[in-house]
């Protein structure tokens, strides 16, 4: 299909929307390259193998939560649930371990099972009854939430033979040396990327995010694959709630409160449109990077406090939101054009 | 043909409560005079339910606008902060009400200007100060819960006036002006104009970007106005906790009391009615011993029952059921 239209278009066409479609891409890079870089001349010691890997390890469940939400904002939708979903199947992880004695391999299943049901009865009632998506998955929110209090609303510790022998897990790769939650996390965002950009699957949700009604005049399966997204984003979450459980050593039921508005953060930075169709998972990573990138500094410096964190997000948000808006405007088709 | 009005559901709803709450407990109904003030039950849902109806009020324009504002509880957080930080400082009260309340208007202009004018979605363009404006607020406060030891600030949330408590009553002042001004002129309309069709409204001659742009001043002014009364009920000013689900209760409160969420046609009292359910629904969950984290759960179910209910596809089915039972 792309071999088509590159030859109809003309060769000089095809790059110049490849470049306009990249830009995002490439801004996020650029920021992120000059973030890393101004906190390693302020900060001496930034510049350093460790932190990459802190990087990617402290922000492992978040990254894994982003990926999923990406696919979501893929379709035009948008999840509120997945900070509830990970405080859910963390606190469920630690109890079928801890108390009810559950080996980590069987309590697994359990807990992702949770959330992808979560995850497709929210896209169920979103495709069934046409209802907005963000007032489903807020409703999720809170459901998701009052359920992991129900289980318990204390943290549980696990110790369990299992954690700690994948805590000690450090894969070395030349100067970096990647602890289990980033293998993970980088398992997943390949995953991810073979899902999204190589499957049908995959197509389908940025092609309803396109335009909905021109995908289901194409015939692609639209109710199937917007259930499935929800399901598969739940799907995510818990596995992001499971990560977080290594990550920790515990199961907390108010773990991931607000981590959504983060993971929404993260794949805006990584240039995906919040109106759908467009996007990529690797901005994501990028996002997830800037994001990690900001915060390490922050923490760094040691007199800025936690709360300059929400405020730059937000700055940054703010400039994503409107570099899309002037793309979108840019674009030749006037019916996306608002006036 | 029937007749349907918006707010009946919403109305034997909270009727239904009520009679439920009573029928375990009479003493739910009971309203007492203690030192020339009303006490009770009611008059606790009322003052406690006061901001959830004071930010609904600023909802149900957005919503009528076909907007939504998420920012609402971050903009309550900033007000409160805003409220201990000045009060701390040694200013007057009317000055300190009058910075929140104007701390609001300028989020509602920001989140307005990216609507109106920019074309951002609202869901999006709201979310930015959603995150950013906790952060601002804690900035305020300086992270910390600030007291206010301002004994006459405390009126505001706790105060009688003839008996009667002040809260509810400003938010009733509150409801009557915007009907007033609502209603009795054609704003009302042109809101309703342009949540239906905005380009059609456009063509017709409405200046549908500033009206939507006043839509979110005002939904900021009042969630500026329920962050004065959030912290003049804790007397504190706590950037982390005020304000915390706000927008979830206030949008519950708009959506359950019958404004729908593609804009159009709106009822304040039906939002009214809402936020009260809501309240009602908490202190009965309180009131029959339910434990505070079960209560999420069934707001959620309650939300997504009443979606359920509103959604078109239910309609065509209730009413090819009722066509078949006519049959």
């Amino acid at each position: 299909m792309d071999g088509a239209f590159v030859e109809e278009e003309g060769r000089m066409n095809a790059i110049r929307r490849h470049a306009a479609r990249n830009l995002p891409l490439v801004v996020t890079g650029g920021i992120l390259v000059v973030l890393f870089a101004i906190a390693s001349v302020l900060y001496p010691g930034f510049l350093s193998w460790g932190v990459v890997s802190n990087l990617l390890a402290d922000n492992a469940f978040l990254g894994i939560a982003a990926l999923g939400m990406t696919f979501v904002i893929f379709t035009g939708g948008i999840d509120l649930s997945v900070g509830a979903v990970i405080g859910l199947t963390s606190i469920l992880t630690a109890t079928l371990i801890t108390g009810l004695g559950w080996h980590p391999v069987a309590a697994w299943p359990v807990a992702l099972g949770a959330g992808t049901t979560i995850g497709l009865a929210m896209g169920s009632i979103v495709q069934v009854f046409r209802l907005p998506p963000f007032l489903i998955t807020l409703s999720g929110l809170f459901f998701a939430r009052g359920l992991a209090f129900i289980v318990n609303t204390e943290s549980v510790g696990i110790r369990h033979p299992l954690y700690r022998s994948l805590s000690d897990i450090r894969l070395s790769l030349g100067p970096l040396e990647l602890p289990f939650a980033a293998i993970v996390l980088l398992v997943v965002a390949a995953a991810a990327y073979a899902v999204a950009h190589h499957t049908r699957f995959g197509r389908n949700l940025l092609a309803m995010g396109g335009s909905e009604s021109s995908a289901v005049l194409m015939g692609l399966p639209v109710g199937r694959t917007k259930i499935g997204v929800y399901a598969l984003n739940g799907f995510f979450a818990s596995l992001a709630g499971i990560v977080a459980t290594l990550y920790t050593g515990s199961g907390n039921s108010s773990m991931g409160v607000g981590l959504e508005l983060d993971a929404i953060a993260v794949v805006v930075i990584g240039g995906t449109l919040l109106t759908g169709g467009r996007g990529h998972i690797a901005g994501t990573m990028l996002g997830l990077l800037t994001f990690g990138v900001i915060q390490a500094a922050i923490l760094f410096d040691g007199r800025l406090s936690s709360w300059w964190m929400r405020i730059v997000v937000g700055l940054l948000l703010l400039v994503f939101i409107l570099m899309q808006r002037y793309l979108l405007l840019r674009k030749p088709r006037p019916a996306a054009a608002h006036p | 043909m029937k007749v349907k009005s918006p707010i009946l559901w919403p109305l034997i709803g909270l009727i239904a409560l009520v009679l439920v709450n009573a029928a375990f407990d009479l003493n739910f109904l009971k309203i007492v005079v203690r030192d020339g003030h009303l006490y009770g039950t009611p008059i606790d849902i009322l003052t406690q339910g006061s901001r959830t109806m004071l930010v609904a009020l600023g909802m149900t324009l957005v919503i009528a606008t076909g907007g939504i504002d998420l920012s609402v509880g971050s903009v309550v957080a900033i007000a409160g902060a805003l409220c201990a930080a000045m009060l701390q400082q040694g200013n007057g009260i009317a000055l300190t009400i009058a910075a929140a309340i104007g701390a609001g208007m300028l989020a509602g202009t920001a989140n307005g200007q990216l609507v109106a004018r920019f074309g951002v979605q609202p869901i999006v363009a709201t979310l930015i100060l959603m995150v950013a404006g906790r952060g601002i607020a804690q900035l305020i406060v300086g992270g910390q819960v600030v007291f206010i030891t301002n004994p006459s600030f405390e009126f505001f949330a706790n105060g009688f006036v003839l008996g009667l408590p002040f809260a509810p009553l400003l938010v009733l002042a509150m409801y009557l002006a915007t009907h007033f001004t609502l209603r009795k002129t054609a704003l009302g309309l042109f809101v309703e104009a342009v949540g239906d069709n905005e380009t059609a409204s456009r063509f017709a001659g409405l200046a549908a970007a500033r009206i939507k742009t006043i839509a979110y001043i005002f939904c900021g002014a009042c969630a500026g106005l329920a962050g004065v009364l959030a912290a003049s009920n804790i007397r504190a000013g706590d950037a982390y906790r005020t304000g915390e689900n706000m927008e979830l209760d206030a949008i519950f409160a708009v959506v359950v009391g019958g404004t729908a969420l593609t804009g159009g046609r709106f009822t304040l009292l039906g939002t009214a009615i809402g936020a009260l359910l809501i309240q009602t629904l908490t202190t009965s969950m309180y009131n029959f011993g339910v434990p505070p984290a079960v209560a999420p759960v069934a707001k959620a179910l309650l939300i997504i029952a009443v979606s359920l209910l509103q959604s078109d596809r239910v309609g065509a089915w209730m009413g090819r059921l009722s066509r078949r039972r006519a049959a």
